[in-house]
């Protein structure tokens, strides 16, 4: 089985350390995993602005690099949700697509379901956060949304359950949105800080100490408001935990 | 115009009252929660209600004429206008002909829509909305800012301020009881002065040609009995089948709205009061474009509940009234882009795309969906700011040509801490106003991978 790694483009320049997790992550596994080092940006930050016309060969591009592999593997929800939901329209069925579509996953999401992981051999001896970011959330189900009415799973809590000494706190919203929303974060400002805010209070009041998840877009937005404003919490990638490289 | 950033800014600008408005509107989420979890069925009831609407807009034309034609058997006058003049002259007409100055009317979104109040006031027909939220911002002379808590917007002691002035009670007494009594009071005097009753309209059933009105206050059913003459307003969307399927939206509406079983008066007219008259007006003003669009026309669909309102973590942090549009939220965005791209092209963009929205929805519109599809409508006709446009036609560029994305990327984390802060968070970082930009690592991933990251593996 041969895996491609995908790395969103901002968190290979700003956050290596989570991305070498990732890698850790798999390679703890023992799995055969491949960087393609050509590798740029999905294009979701054009897209989500309404400029899916500049997408188009930025989407060739990625599923040309990644078309041969058996998986591709991602430690994000969203740009994962914007390859498999928001790339059709820029291929005509294309079987290369098709492929693509199909084999690319979030990383939890690869462990939970593909790997079926039983057992991390890693400790965290800490009370943690878990921020259901919303792609991931609501696009690629790692968790059963608040809002239906159907029988409860979350895929992210079963794997941090591996982790010994782990202990998750219950927020008051279980899956409210962070307000980062990719450009939304800049152009309303004001709304996306007051989302990041209440979202951050949530998780102090709920006793967390690390805000943990598997969107580091999210987490950027939410630790730039966490260190200009001094608060008592601290962001790390789901990874980084289960890399056992947080203690 | 819509500008939701500069609305919202105001807004959440007096943080207790956006924190107020946001935990009052996640109350309510919260009651539909739990109302939706006791019925087992609940997913099932979405995904029933869903088809019979997409089933009935595909065959409206058929479903409208048979209503018309049963509605007509019962005594019953339909009446159609294509836009909201067409139905404001209509109504006025009915006024005229039965020599009406003063008409009660309970909550309709498609009055509000056509602008009607105005209409009539100008012509000196004085209205008064029985809601009593309608009627608080109707005494504020302020639009509703939620399509079911139309004053939400306002604190006890604001709509005491205003009481005491228009309904001359005690001053600096904000108890909700004394209120609502003396509200009350004032209305009572009003249903028995009208010369007419307006209703919206929930559910139009074309098998019996009658129309289905639901509220939790009573007050339609009070303005449509006393007076002789009921007028009651409909888009053309609010159709379905058969009775039946009735029990389906029910059960559905209340639950989602506020979390109630059921609303406390649902009401059935079938015919005109004795000795009276009973007209429905059929409005489209603009509704069937949605129909032909196969992006949007699932809009359509909606049965006003507000739900997608109430979870909206954008709605419940800048208010209704920021939206700038008569249906605020989700469900108003694509509306409003929909019908006006132009005025109303920031409201696609008041999102986050979280999905949640979608989710509520008892009808299952693709809410968040649609508003992805509009900001690429708004840019395909060119709509976007020139600013926007270009830095993402760059990006894209860069982004083509890896070696250049990296340059870019180590010059970029060399540069920033180099920079002063000033420099660094001056007011053209609007990431940086509130925001601490990331610690700039010394080496990309790519870079570290390169430099011997691969060898161990
Ligand atoms: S779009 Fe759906 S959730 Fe929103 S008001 Fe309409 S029916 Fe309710």
């Amino acid at each position: 089985m041969k895996i491609g790694l995908f790395i969103p483009c901002f968190m290979n320049e700003l956050y290596p350390e989570a991305c070498v997790s990732t890698l850790n992550v798999l390679k703890n596994l023992d799995l055969d995993v491949d960087y393609p080092l050509n590798q740029t940006c999905c294009g979701q930050a054009m897209a989500n602005s309404g400029c899916s016309n500049e997408v188009k060969d930025l989407a060739h591009r990625f599923v040309d690099i990644f078309k041969e592999y058996d998986y591709i593997v991602a430690p994000t929800g969203s740009c994962v949700t914007m390859v498999k939901d928001h790339y059709a329209p820029f291929f005509n069925d294309d079987p290369a697509y098709n492929k693509v579509k199909n084999s690319i996953y979030e990383i939890c999401e690869f462990l939970h379901d593909v790997i079926q992981v039983k057992e991390f051999n890693v400790s965290f001896k800490h009370k943690v956060g878990l921020h259901n970011s919303c792609h991931a959330h609501r696009a690629l189900n790692l968790a059963t949304p608040s809002e239906l009415n159907i029988n409860y799973n979350s895929k992210l809590k079963n794997l941090l359950g591996m982790v010994k000494g782990l202990e998750l706190v219950t927020l008051q919203r279980e899956d409210e949105c962070c307000g980062f929303g990719g450009t939304f974060s800049v152009t309303e400002p004001d709304i996306s800080t007051a989302m990041g805010k209440d979202r951050i209070s949530d998780h102090i009041n709920s006793g967390a100490e690390i805000m943990t998840g598997v969107d580091m877009s999210c987490l950027m937005h939410m630790e730039g408001l966490i260190n200009r404003d001094n608060k008592p919490i601290k962001v790390m990638h789901i990874t980084q935990i289960l890399a056992g490289e947080g203690e | 115009m819509s500008n939701h950033p500069q609305e919202a800014a105001k807004f959440v600008a007096n943080d207790e009252r956006m924190h107020w408005h946001d935990k009052a509107l996640w109350f309510v989420r919260e009651k539909r929660d739990l109302a939706s979890k006791s019925i087992p069925e609940w997913e099932e009831l979405r995904s029933v209600a869903s088809e019979i609407k997409t089933h009935t807009l595909s065959k409206l034309d058929y479903y409208l004429e048979e209503f018309e034609k049963n509605a007509t058997q019962k005594g019953i006058t339909v009446h159609w206008a294509k836009d909201a003049l067409e139905h404001n002259e209509i109504v006025y007409s009915l006024l005229e002909k039965n020599k009406v100055s003063k008409i009660v009317k309970s909550k309709s979104m498609l009055t509000e829509e056509c602008h009607l109040n105005p209409y009539l006031e100008e012509r000196n027909i004085e209205v008064i909305d029985t809601d009593l939220g309608e009627r608080i911002v109707q005494l504020r002379n302020e639009p509703p800012s939620h399509i079911v808590l139309p004053a939400i917007h306002l604190k006890k002691s604001e709509v005491s301020e205003t009481f005491v002035e228009k309904l001359g009670t005690e001053k600096g007494n904000d108890d909700p009881t004394y209120l609502t009594r003396a509200a009350r009071a004032s209305l009572r005097e009003d249903f028995l002065d009208a010369g007419a009753g307006l209703t919206g309209v929930n559910f139009a059933i074309a098998q019996t040609g009658g129309v289905v009105v639901c509220t939790n206050e009573g007050n339609a059913d009070m303005g449509a009995s006393l007076p002789k003459l009921h007028i009651a307003s409909m888009g053309i969307e609010k159709i379905i089948p058969k009775l039946e399927h009735l029990g389906v939206f029910t059960r559905l509406l209340a639950k989602s709205a506020t979390g109630q079983p059921i609303t406390s008066y649902t009401t059935h007219f079938h015919a005109p009061v004795v000795d009276g008259e009973m007209h429905i007006v059929i409005v489209d003003n603009q509704r069937t474009p949605f129909l032909a669009s196969k992006d949007y026309n699932k809009a359509l669909a909606c049965i006003r509940c507000g739900a997608c309102m109430n979870t909206c973590p954008v709605y419940r942090r800048s208010g209704g009234h920021s939206y700038g549009y008569v249906i605020p939220g989700p469900i108003g965005s694509t509306l409003g882009n929909f019908k006006d791209p132009k005025a109303n092209k920031t409201l696609p963009f008041a999102c986050t795309l979280c999905g949640s929205c979608t989710n509520v929805c008892p009808v299952k519109i693709d809410l968040d969906t649609q508003l992805y599809t509009h900001r690429q409508d708004l840019g395909a006709q060119g709509l976007l700011s020139k600013q926007k446009t270009i830095s993402m036609k760059i990006t894209a560029k860069l982004m083509q040509h890896p070696k250049l994305f990296d340059f870019f990327g180590k010059t970029i984390r060399k540069l920033v801490p180099m920079l002063p802060k000033s420099i660094v968070y001056s007011k053209y970082n609007i990431w940086g106003q509130t925001r601490d930009l990331p610690k700039m690592p010394k080496n990309s991933f790519k870079e570290l991978y390169k430099q011997g990251l691969k060898d161990e593996l």
